[in-house]
């Protein structure tokens, strides 16, 4: 899964580091927030109706941010805004009554590109920090001073950022840094295409991305293919960045909140990582010297990737092996088929809600915060009202379940699809 | 004071340089690699010196685009080129990383700084925040049309500088894509191949009419729009806002070209300041483009007249 095969030597940072970084993931709605933070995010960031880049994200109303707000709070985890667009004339018109009801909201932070936004931000909002979003495409120490000059407590370096990099960042200035560690990437410098722009009058760096590096092109020479008839065509596309076989490294650099990438993703993605990535950085602060990534990590990790993985600019510039060309690989064995709503102990009965088609007889395993984990055939299966099915088949419907072992509230259920 | 808009053009060498000053060019952005993005020659601080030589006496300008976003290392040179810069009498240096405005600041005062974030220069408002720091001059994004450019004019107190010829860069990553495109596919190559001037370009099933520059150097992969802007037909709804900088992006042009197209933009602008009023785009000034342009490249009004959705 991640590149074994590099010959790039390991990161041999100091160490120095006595407190857990923060562990921050995408939550592209309130279900998706809520699974973030019970499977172990420190803190999650959203978008709401504007100044986002993913307009087709489903997006949070204030109501929402409040609701997702009151329940971080439960869990002492905070929420973040992703306000991280480039604006244009039309979009400073209701800028601050956005970034105040944002405050009052009780968001903790925004992360935020433009600079009118972030000096927008600090005049009408000054309860709201202000993160410097990878927009901005950070990777020297001068320009985070800048930023830090600026009054802002947080950068988010660009992905480009190796571990040298950082430390020598560390070594300059003292703030906040967050690193993307896990996720989709953008293969040019963040705010840097246009290609959105060029082929479908979409604007990229206002949320309309169309995603043109992952399309497939032919190269010329002046009139000359450079690919033959059946070779692999050219791309620009990045396979996806994992960093859970550095994160002693990541710790001891110094990085301060560890990202996670994917307001779109499902539930069950982001569960599964933040799960995996909660028990890694638990385990190494329980006992630095003896820390090991755990297989069964990795195999949980390979259950939502949906792209070959590698660790993006961390150790060196990506070449050839790091982009996918030709068609994707296959996704993963296990599919999402529901989640654990309640469970009664006297029948041995879970209610579970369907998210994808399963049946009896059929393998499923259940994971929950921390890996508690077991596989088992679904045998018994009946609607709410006790009636026998032959399958779950509607979405979102509650159907009672007998469970091998007891099971939680917000437990995920997987089927075997292959 | 009476407007009368500068007329900005790129070289790639000294006497290209030269000959768009006889053509008609009031200002260049030079530079080098190491420091700018995309520039369409290298020229090192010695070359830059000769320049300023040629140009000052022809009361022509020049600046040094120092745009790249730049890494630690690159930070080490960073004061001592700056300074050098400087002591060369360049008129202003162009930065998008804020490491060079500070840099700048202490080690070239005074000098003009030029604000070039490329694609995400967009708005009237982020302008005015990089001139309360110190910004001379907004170097426009490309891919804002001609009512917001009208509204950031008359909001912002910076100079504006707008392409209005060339191509568009519209994609740019750190990574050495053509090089790991060619890895996978087993040739051998050496650097060389993948150079700006190897007439190397993409195609897209869906938009067979289209091709699409794509080079590679020390900043990365680049890769550019497939037209060439060009916006003399309509020039006047640029001089009429009195937009300050009018620029011919010469990158991947050869002298020729960018002579002939120099010469026509003087000739508008010339034709415009001797009176406004009467003013009126000639058919002939644009015959002599069409003659030198690429066939397979489109010549368009960019964005200036598009609406985009997000």
């Amino acid at each position: 899964m991640t590149s074994g095969t590099r010959t790039a030597p390991r990161y041999q940072g100091k160490r120095y580091r006595l407190d857990k970084p923060e562990l921050l993931a995408p939550a592209g709605n309130l279900e998706k927030l809520k699974f973030a933070i019970h499977y172990g995010a420190d803190a999650v960031y959203i978008g709401g109706q504007k100044y986002g880049l993913r307009s087709n994200a489903d997006n949070f109303s204030f109501e929402e941010m409040k609701e997702g707000v009151e329940f971080a709070n439960r869990y002492g985890a905070k929420v973040f805004v992703a306000t991280n667009i480039y604006a244009h004339n039309e979009d400073i018109d209701g800028l601050e009554d956005y970034l105040r009801n944002l405050e009052e909201a009780g968001i903790s932070a925004i992360i935020a590109a433009d600079p009118i936004i972030i000096e927008t931000a600090q005049r009408v909002a000054p309860k709201l920090e202000v993160h410097l979003s990878t927009q901005q495409s950070t990777m020297n120490w001068q320009a985070v001073k800048f930023w830090k000059d600026e009054g802002l407590p947080r950068v988010v370096l660009a992905r480009e950022t190796s571990f040298e990099e950082i430390e020598e960042i560390k070594k300059h200035v003292d703030i906040e840094i967050e690193a993307f560690i896990h996720g989709a990437m953008c293969s040019s410098y963040s705010g840097r295409c246009v290609l959105s722009n060029h082929f479908t009058d979409r604007d990229s760096n206002r949320g309309g991305c169309c995603q043109s590096c992952r399309w497939k092109y032919d190269l010329f020479q002046d009139n000359a293919p450079m690919n033959e008839q059946g070779e692999d065509q050219f791309t620009m596309g990045s396979k996806d960045l994992c960093m859970i076989d550095y994160l002693p490294e990541l710790i001891e650099v110094g990085v301060d909140s560890f990202k996670i990438e994917g307001r779109m993703k499902s539930i069950h993605y982001v569960a599964t990582v933040v799960n995996v990535y909660r028990q890694a950085i638990d385990a190494y602060f329980a006992d630095p010297d003896n820390y090991e990534v755990k297989p069964e990590w990795i195999e949980e990790m390979n259950k939502a990737a949906n792209r070959p993985l590698n660790t993006g600019f961390f150790l060196d510039t990506p070449g050839a092996e790091d982009h996918i060309y030709g068609p994707e690989e296959k996704a993963a064995p296990y599919d999402f088929a529901g989640v654990v709503l309640s469970y009664d102990e006297s029948s041995g009965f879970a209610t579970v809600q369907q998210r994808n088609h399963f049946k009896p007889g059929q393998e499923v395993e259940f994971v929950g915060p921390g890996g508690t984990f077991f596989k088992q055939t679904v045998t018994e299966l009946t609607d709410s009202d006790g009636n026998v099915l032959d399958a779950a088949r509607h979405p979102l419907q509650h159907v009672r379940i007998r469970t091998l072992k007891p099971v939680k509230a917000m437990d995920m259920m997987r089927k075997r699809i292959r | 004071m009476v407007y009368k808009p500068e007329l900005l053009a790129t070289a790639s060498s000294l006497e290209e340089l030269t000959r768009l000053i006889e053509a008609g060019a009031d200002a260049f952005v030079i530079g080098e690699a190491r420091y700018g993005t995309r520039l369409a020659g290298e020229f090192k601080l010695d070359m830059i010196k000769e320049a300023v030589a040629i140009a000052k006496p022809r009361g022509v300008r020049i600046y040094v685009a120092a745009n790249n976003l730049m890494d630690n290392k690159t930070l080490e040179s960073l004061p001592a080129y700056i300074a050098g810069l400087s002591e060369a009498g360049v008129d202003a240096i162009v930065f998008g990383d804020p490491a060079v405005l500070m840099a700048a600041k202490e080690h070239a005062p005074g000098i003009g700084l030029h604000w070039n974030a490329e694609m995400t220069s967009t708005n009237y408002a982020t302008a005015e925040y990089w001139a309360r720091r110190g910004a001379t001059r907004f170097v426009l994004a490309r891919e804002i049309n001609m009512e917001q450019i009208e509204e950031i004019k008359a909001k912002s107190k910076l100079e504006l500088q707008v392409q209005v010829h060339g191509m568009t860069n519209i994609y740019h990553s750190k990574r050495s894509l053509v090089n790991s495109y060619l890895d996978h596919q087993g040739r051998e190559q050496s650097g060389r191949e993948v150079e700006l001037d190897r007439g190397l370009y993409l195609m897209e099933a869906e938009r067979p009419n289209e091709r699409f520059p794509i080079y590679e150097d020390a900043n990365g992969t680049h890769i550019m729009s497939s037209d060439d802007i060009c916006m003399l037909e309509n020039l006047h709804e640029l001089l009429v806002i009195c937009a300050d900088s009018l620029k011919v992006e010469g990158i991947l042009k050869s002298i020729e070209y960018n002579e002939v197209v120099v010469r026509a933009y003087r000739q508008a602008i010339d034709a415009y300041l001797a009176d406004p009023e009467a003013y009126e785009f000639r058919e002939e000034w644009l015959d002599p483009i069409r003659e030198v342009q690429d066939p397979n490249r489109e010549l368009s009004f960019g964005f200036f007249y598009k609406e985009q959705v997000y």
